[in-house]
């Protein structure tokens, strides 16, 4: 059978062959062409990325990728940073689950507003989807965007949505070679939180070890150290909003 | 597994391509993959005949051709080949490599007919 295109004529030709012929047909195929495309699989959802980011800059909207293995408190650090600034900013929540509402639930009992993208079987949200979100939630001018995307450290790093920055979250219940393990996560994001703090004493998570190896990929990411549930260093954190807002 | 979502951009663009090329049927696929990307084409390949299937590119061929890793040594100044992102420099150990090729995925031409 035709390597090329599956035809069922018998290729005769090399691979060798083949390639100085630029992949062209060698046989009688009617009509069959080469098309030229040399398109990027991810321009669309960049195009659309920029769109949003566009957007975000002309209404002073500061907007956060927040992404994290899950059960790493990406929900919880929202609700908590919810409470801490709501009475100063506007902070609307675009949840990203495969399924569920559970999580918009759970911030919109601080208050504040939220959508829930359903991503079904994709694994994570992409740009298309947060731009349609960013219509139906009629954002605030001056305020901040929080988008929490599908629990995951591999898929979302290569969906741009349009971000001031991606937030990396990493709890100390994990692994601290994470930063190794999930490269490209660690590569694209620009902060990383070490949450549950509190809960050193009894777990074996390098604190140190961690941060070397997420500088090691990444040497310009900044790290933050918190306990959202304990509000240790909870300020720190705030604090950077907060710079980022006025 | 977004490489389901990246075979379903695969599938826009070629049905795109259909109507400004004029074309009915897709006997070929040729994407170029990077080696630093996060594309894993074990994956690519399970998923190209399943998100295909009933479409204009049922039963394609699929070729994969990968790009190499490379990258400029901020310490030496010099391209280097790097397998994965955070590879330090080969020739001078320089751990801060800034990467030049080999994060991107395309479409790089198709067989139609």
């Amino acid at each position: 059978m035709c390597a090329i295109c599956g035809c069922g004529q018998p290729d005769k030709t090399t691979t060798e062959q083949r390639h100085m012929q630029g992949h062209q047909h060698v046989h009688n195929h009617e009509n069959a062409r080469l098309v030229q495309v040399e398109k990027d699989l991810l321009a669309k959802n960049n195009a659309y990325a920029g769109k949003n980011r566009r957007y975000f800059q002309q209404h002073h909207i500061f907007a956060l990728n927040f992404v994290s293995s899950p059960g790493a408190g990406k929900t919880a650090l929202l609700v908590a940073t919810i409470n801490v600034l709501k009475k100063q900013f506007k902070i609307a929540v675009i949840e990203g689950d495969q399924q569920t509402e559970h999580d918009a639930k759970k911030i919109r009992a601080t208050g504040a507003t939220a959508l829930q993208i359903n991503t079904g079987k994709a694994c994570h949200l992409d740009a298309h989807a947060v731009g349609h979100a960013i219509i139906d939630m009629k954002l605030s001018d001056n305020s901040l965007l929080a988008i929490e995307n599908v629990g995951n450290l591999v898929c979302p790093s290569a969906f741009d949505l349009g971000e001031a920055h991606k937030v990396v979250l990493l709890s100390v219940t994990e692994g601290d070679d994470k930063p190794l393990k999930y490269p490209d996560m660690f590569v694209a994001a620009d902060l990383m939180l070490i949450n549950k703090i509190d809960l050193l004493p009894y777990v074996d998570f390098d604190v140190s070890r961690c941060i070397d190896y997420a500088r090691q990929i990444n040497p310009d990411i900044r790290v933050m150290q918190l306990s959202v549930t304990k509000a240790d260093n909870f300020q720190e954190w705030t604090d950077w909003l907060q710079s980022n807002l006025i | 597994m977004h490489e389901i979502s990246l075979l379903e951009n695969v599938l826009e663009i070629l049905l795109e391509y259909a109507e400004s090329q004029d074309f009915t049927q897709v006997k070929k696929v040729c994407l170029e993959v990077g080696q630093l990307s996060s594309i894993e084409t074990d994956a690519l390949r399970f998923g190209f005949d399943v998100v295909m299937k009933n479409t204009l590119a049922e039963n394609a061929e699929l070729e994969i051709i990968i790009a190499e890793g490379l990258g400029i040594c901020q310490q030496c100044k010099k391209m280097v080949n790097i397998q994965a992102l955070h590879d330090p420099c080969p020739l001078c150990g320089h751990a801060d490599v800034k990467v030049a090729q080999g994060m991107d995925m395309k479409i790089k031409d198709l067989i139609v007919i």
